[in-house]
């Protein structure tokens, strides 16, 4: 990712904007009884589009923010999405991977690492909640909604993104063939 | 390069894990009045009417996801709903089947014990068929000659006289219904005593007649007909005495004492019997009586 005030300024644009629908539309929308969480999913869409720094960076000052907005444990949430963040970018930098539904396994990933992440810093906290199967079925369902989700969520994540990440092979061939250039075939 | 860029990642990991975890620490560790928490009041204070802002602007949104989700969970209450429904419904079914037996269990009882039926061996059976024919009424029966019950005996229920059992077979029997066309009972006016002979109106369905009555002008509107259980030296009546037949409904005037015709109601509900019993010894006081000195 090419790092400027522009991408800065978009990520934290993201990040604000994804946590204030997160906070004020899509946590008060249950299906089944639960809601869906699309903070991870963003954490993890922008780690697998801009690499792990940007990830672990974008994921603590968003779960800086969730914690704050919900007078939350500071700390909590950052240290989950910094892990996030920085676990999806990693999968950019070591698999550059290609496939088009890799955004949905690493955001199905993602949101069972923040189930589990939350829940064992909870308990170290000392929080007393029973591991009841209530409790397992809502993070099931929401690891179910949040893969659903996770492609649109990285779509758009994209979209906003997409001035300032290297180019894609991909993309710059369609250019290529769309702009009169000839195909490799045609070359070779 | 490549040494510094795995540099610079661990150490914006570590520092941020670092620094997460000293959030973490301190914030945990100090007071509800503390400094950190303090911050978080002020950015609270900050992001609220942010919050406040979009959370009115998203809200046709977020009623219209719910709207989907509600009908969905109401999809869900109703099928539960309906299920519940079923069962009650079954239940108030089978309920309402009970406190009808129950009912007519107790009319039986009652009518033993004013009549004196238990006498006659009285054997409880259940209707489970009806004539569809206008012509034939008559009713089955699950109890039959294994059971004591034979031709000609008599069939009550709390109310009063159903009939006669018309023909028997292992398990079963076929009951002759008051209203029968075949169908006719030496009885009296429970009041006067004027004897005569019920049976039932050619053309006029569940109407009976009190028929060769001498004295008619002496039976009255609302005299209760029973049955004569009469007795002679050649020949009995099928019936046990004063068991009710009906009510007098209306009496018609003809040219002539005998041409008085009296109409009865009979006195159990004939379109609804579930529970009725045979006496199976209806001759039984007829036999007590001649065993007597």
């Amino acid at each position: 990712m090419t790092w400027s005030a522009a991408a800065v300024g978009r990520l934290v644009a993201l990040g604000l904007l994804g946590g204030i629908l997160q906070l004020t539309a899509i946590s008060q929308v249950t299906l089944f009884g639960v809601p869906a969480d699309l903070s991870p999913l963003l954490v993890a869409s922008v780690g697998l589009l801009a690499g792990s720094v940007a990830g672990a960076t974008f994921g603590f000052c968003l779960g800086l923010f969730v914690d704050t907005a919900l007078l939350q444990t500071l700390g909590v949430t950052s240290f989950v999405f910094t892990m996030i963040g920085y676990g999806a970018g990693r999968v950019l930098e070591l698999r550059d991977p290609a496939h088009g539904l890799v955004p949905v396994a690493v955001g199905a990933a993602a949101t069972v690492l923040a189930a589990i992440g939350f829940s064992l810093l909870q308990f170290l906290l000392g929080v007393e909640a029973p591991v009841s199967l209530l409790l397992v079925r809502s993070i099931l369902i929401t690891i179910v909604l949040n893969t659903l989700l996770a492609l649109p969520v990285y779509a758009l994540t994209r979209r906003v993104l997409l001035p300032f990440l290297p180019d894609d092979p991909r993309r710059r061939r369609r250019r290529a063939y769309t702009t009169g250039g000839l195909s490799p075939l045609s070359r070779a | 390069m490549y040494d510094k860029a795995v540099r610079r990642r661990r150490t914006v990991l570590a520092l941020l894990v670092a620094l997460s975890l000293i959030l973490l620490t301190a914030y945990f560790g100090e007071s509800a009045g503390g400094g950190l928490h303090a911050v978080q009041r002020g950015a609270m204070e900050v992001f609220a009417p942010i919050q406040e802002g979009a959370n009115r602007a998203l809200k046709p949104f977020r009623d219209l996801f719910r709207w989907f989700g509600d009908t969905l969970d109401a999809k869900d209450r109703a099928d539960e709903l309906e299920t519940e429904r079923d069962a009650l419904r079954r239940q108030v079914a089978e309920l309402e089947v009970q406190g009808r037996e129950n009912a007519e269990l107790r009319g039986l009882m009652s009518i033993n014990a004013s009549s004196g039926l238990r006498a006659y061996e009285p054997v409880v059976a259940r209707v489970f068929a009806r004539s569809p024919s206008t012509w034939y009424s008559t009713v089955e029966i699950n109890k039959g000659s294994s059971d004591g019950v034979q031709r000609d005996q008599p069939v009550v229920n709390g109310k009063g006289l159903i009939g006669k059992v018309k023909s028997v077979s292992d398990g079963n029997a076929v009951v002759m219904l008051l209203t029968d066309q075949d169908f006719a009972a030496s009885a009296e006016a429970a009041k006067s005593g004027e004897p005569g002979i019920v049976s039932p109106a050619v053309g006029a369905t569940g109407d009976l007649l009190f028929n060769l009555v001498r004295n008619a002008r002496e039976v009255h509107k609302r005299d209760l007909i029973v049955t004569s259980g009469m007795k002679s030296s050649r020949l009995d009546s099928l019936f046990p005495r004063a068991i009710p037949i009906g009510m007098v409904t209306r009496v018609e005037l003809g040219e002539g004492e005998l041409d008085r015709r009296i109409h009865v109601r009979p006195a159990a509900d004939l379109r609804r019997l579930d529970l009725v019993q045979v006496l199976t010894r209806p001759s039984a006081d007829v036999l007590a009586a001649r065993r007597q000195p």
